[in-house]
């Protein structure tokens, strides 16, 4: 099983669950740039893997997914450690899927820790995006 | 100088703040080794062959007097009473425990400075010419610049686990003292037709195994697209650099792989996209980071002391003529302290060090310090007027060592002594060459002739950049010292070519004599510096000099 979070925490329930089986799509993190545009039509739900925390190609996907006037829900799943959650929020992911082994090692708690990730913002600061 | 504004401080506040609690967690089992190390190396803390080491940033290689007597008590407090300056125009503190670290860091934060993204896979400290807003030659001060890409590179989401490491170097001057073509990103400031400052853009330059000169990916990059522009470059290479292999990963193997057209191509599309998020706020701080950065005020006054000192002490006149260099004002100079003493470990200096030359930049120098690639420290602004006082204090505290640019002035890595890496030792070849030719009393003879070692393929001590390079490598478990003669770390950088068969830990040095031996044979004139020498000459007469005889003798076997 997985656990969702968010700002607020470990979620109960999923909030996209409501979204249809064909505007969901996966993206593996080797996915091509040039093919976003095509591949985000009709979508409502993204989800882009993390097979390794330490591979950050997601982090420039989303932000390239999000620079292209995506406005669906945005989703890291996969290893991301609770350091990474304000990286991933800056980014533009709206939350983060984990396994429940991580999320037995990193608790909520852990997490809550960067749900401020909107203050001390270097990117925020340049681009004149009020915090 | 640059000084931190609130949001600086409480950045700094709060990332050492997360980093305690990560050394908690790591303690506590929250997080595995291997993913506390990501997070420790973007704070500066390396795992070495003894024990841990804290690279502390030294942000373009400027200090303030306060600041250098902060990294003294750092070094009395929990190290061992030193520090290393490194290529890197940073200082790695080399005895720290795990727990101290936390506290180091806050330490650090009370002068305004961090270890943040010294290492890892992110965006390095960025570097720039340690003469800035000092050298007669400079076309504008690149160490605004330098501070705002800090600000864009820290924390920033996208780029904290990139494929490999990511170095920026910024130089103001055509004379090219920060070594840009060797960098992931070199920016060198210049003009367009019209007079409008902005950027030539060089990408993919890097010494380690497999050494290449960066190319010109923008010849002209106005100012205000700065950012954005450096974003596309690491965005598409984020995407696009190997994963596979971390020799493969670095920026200079992608271009090389791509091309650098397809490489720009890719680069000009991304920035299309990025550059809208960009309204010009970044320019206004750009503008405010300027201004912290005026010149200081300096005196109209007489130079008849140091033209005494300069007539009358043979050793003052010695220690002048190697390491002064000219500055914009009149009556000026740019000194610099050599961390080189015959016999000493390159980039090294003592608590009491330190503080004699906070305090020299405090009573002489505006209060300024500069760290430079070469390891050795900078008084930018000095009155020449001053410089007998500046020279009798560094005598006293052992740092008034002639040989700036000289043969002993050589870049070595840690190597074997310190490094994990390291497959030889590199610090003791370096004091054993500098103790030889003091021996020998060549030094001046022998003028301009930089020496760099690295201790591995890697390439730390730069040596592919060295007029003489040195790589020491194992040979079954032997250590053995390449040498290539030729590299060129300036404006017209080129990769130095090797010489031939390594050379055992006993017979380097010797044949380093040999091919200085051969130059002060085959120069013109006294006027002609080793690297033109080489130029006019070629590598035949060095390579009979150092494997001649042996030839022969097999020829006669």
């Amino acid at each position: 099983m997985t656990v969702l979070i968010n700002d607020t925490g470990f979620l109960t329930t999923d909030p996209t669950r409501w979204i249809d089986p064909e505007a969901r799509i996966d993206l593996p993190s080797d996915t091509d740039p040039a093919r976003l545009r095509c591949l985000l039509i009709g979508k409502e739900l993204v989800r882009i893997a993390f097979s390794s925390f330490s591979d950050g190609r997601g982090f420039t996907l989303a932000r390239l997914i999000r620079q292209q006037g995506y406005k669906g829900w945005l989703r890291a799943q996969g290893h991301v450690i609770a350091d990474q959650y304000a990286m991933a929020r800056r980014s533009g992911f709206d939350d983060v899927e984990i396994d429940d082994d991580l999320a037995t090692r990193q608790p909520e708690d852990q997490w809550l820790a960067r749900a401020n990730w909107q203050a001390h913002d270097y990117q925020s600061r340049l681009r004149g995006i009020a915090a | 100088m640059y000084r931190y504004t609130d949001f600086d401080a409480a950045f700094v506040a709060e990332r050492n703040a997360q980093f305690r609690a990560q050394v908690e967690r790591r303690i506590d089992g929250s997080l595995t080794e291997d993913e506390f190390k990501p997070l420790r190396l973007m704070n500066g803390l390396y795992l070495q062959l003894h024990a841990y080491m804290l690279r502390v940033a030294v942000p373009y290689g400027t200090l303030s007097s306060a600041q250098m007597r902060q990294l003294a008590y750092i070094a009395e407090r929990w190290d061992k009473g030193y520090g290393h300056f490194t290529t890197r125009q940073n200082i790695q503190f080399n005895w720290p425990t795990l727990r101290d670290v936390p506290d180091m860091l806050d330490a650090l934060a009370e002068v305004q400075m961090h270890a943040i993204q010294t290492s890892g896979n992110t965006i390095r400290n960025v570097t720039a010419d340690h003469f800035a807003g000092a050298a007669a030659d400079e076309i504008a001060d690149p160490r605004p610049v330098a501070e705002l890409i800090r600000q864009w590179s820290t924390d920033h989401p996208e780029f904290q686990f990139l494929p490999r490491k990511f170095k920026i170097a910024v130089t103001g001057s055509p004379n090219d003292r920060a070594v840009t073509k060797a960098h992931d990103i070199g920016l060198r400031m210049v003009r367009n037709e019209v007079g409008e400052p902005g950027f030539e853009v060089i990408v993919g330059g890097g010494l380690g195994r497999t050494p290449m000169i960066g190319k010109v990916v923008r010849d002209f990059l106005p100012e205000a697209d700065l950012l954005p522009y450096l974003e596309a470059v690491v965005s598409v290479w984020n995407l696009l650099g190997r994963r596979d292999n971390k020799y493969k990963s670095r920026i200079k193997i992608t271009v090389h792989e791509h091309g650098i057209d397809d490489i720009r191509a890719r680069v000009e599309e991304r920035f299309a996209l990025l550059r809208p998020a960009f309204t010009g706020v970044d320019q206004q701080l750009y503008a405010q980071i300027k201004s912290d950065f005026e010149a200081p005020a300096f005196a109209d006054r007489d130079t008849a002391p140091f033209d005494q000192a300069y007539a009358n002490d043979p050793v003052f006149r010695s220690w002048a003529d190697t390491n002064l260099s000219a500055h914009r004002a009149p009556g000026h100079a740019i000194a610099q302290i050599s961390l080189k003493a015959h016999g000493a470990t390159p980039g090294d200096a003592t608590a009491d060090q330190m503080r004699v030359m906070a305090d020299l930049a405090e009573w002489f120098g505006h209060d300024e310090l500069r760290v430079s690639h070469e390891q050795n420290i900078v008084l930018p602004h000095v009155h020449k007027a001053d410089l007998p006082a500046v020279h009798a204090a560094l005598k006293d505290a052992g740092l008034a060592t002639a040989n700036i640019g000289r043969i002993s002035d050589i870049i070595a890595c840690p190597g074997m002594d310190y490094c994990a890496l390291a497959t030889a030792r590199s610090i003791p070849i370096a004091q054993e060459i500098a103790t030889r030719f003091d021996q020998l009393k060549l030094e001046n003879e022998v003028g301009d002739l930089k020496i760099k070692i690295s201790g591995c393929i890697n390439a730390c001590g730069h040596h592919h950049v060295g007029h003489i390079g040195i790589l020491g490598l194992d040979r079954a478990g032997v250590e053995n010292y390449q040498i290539t003669l030729g590299g060129d770390h300036t404006e017209t950088a080129a990769i130095g070519q090797r010489t031939g068969p390594g050379f055992s830990a006993d017979e380097i040095v010797p044949a380093i004599e040999r091919i200085v031996d051969t130059y002060l044979s085959e120069r013109d004139s006294a006027d002609e510096a080793f690297i033109d020498t080489f130029a006019r000459v070629g590598m035949t007469p060095f390579k009979t000099a150092l494997y001649g005889e042996s030839e022969r003798k097999q020829k006669a076997a």
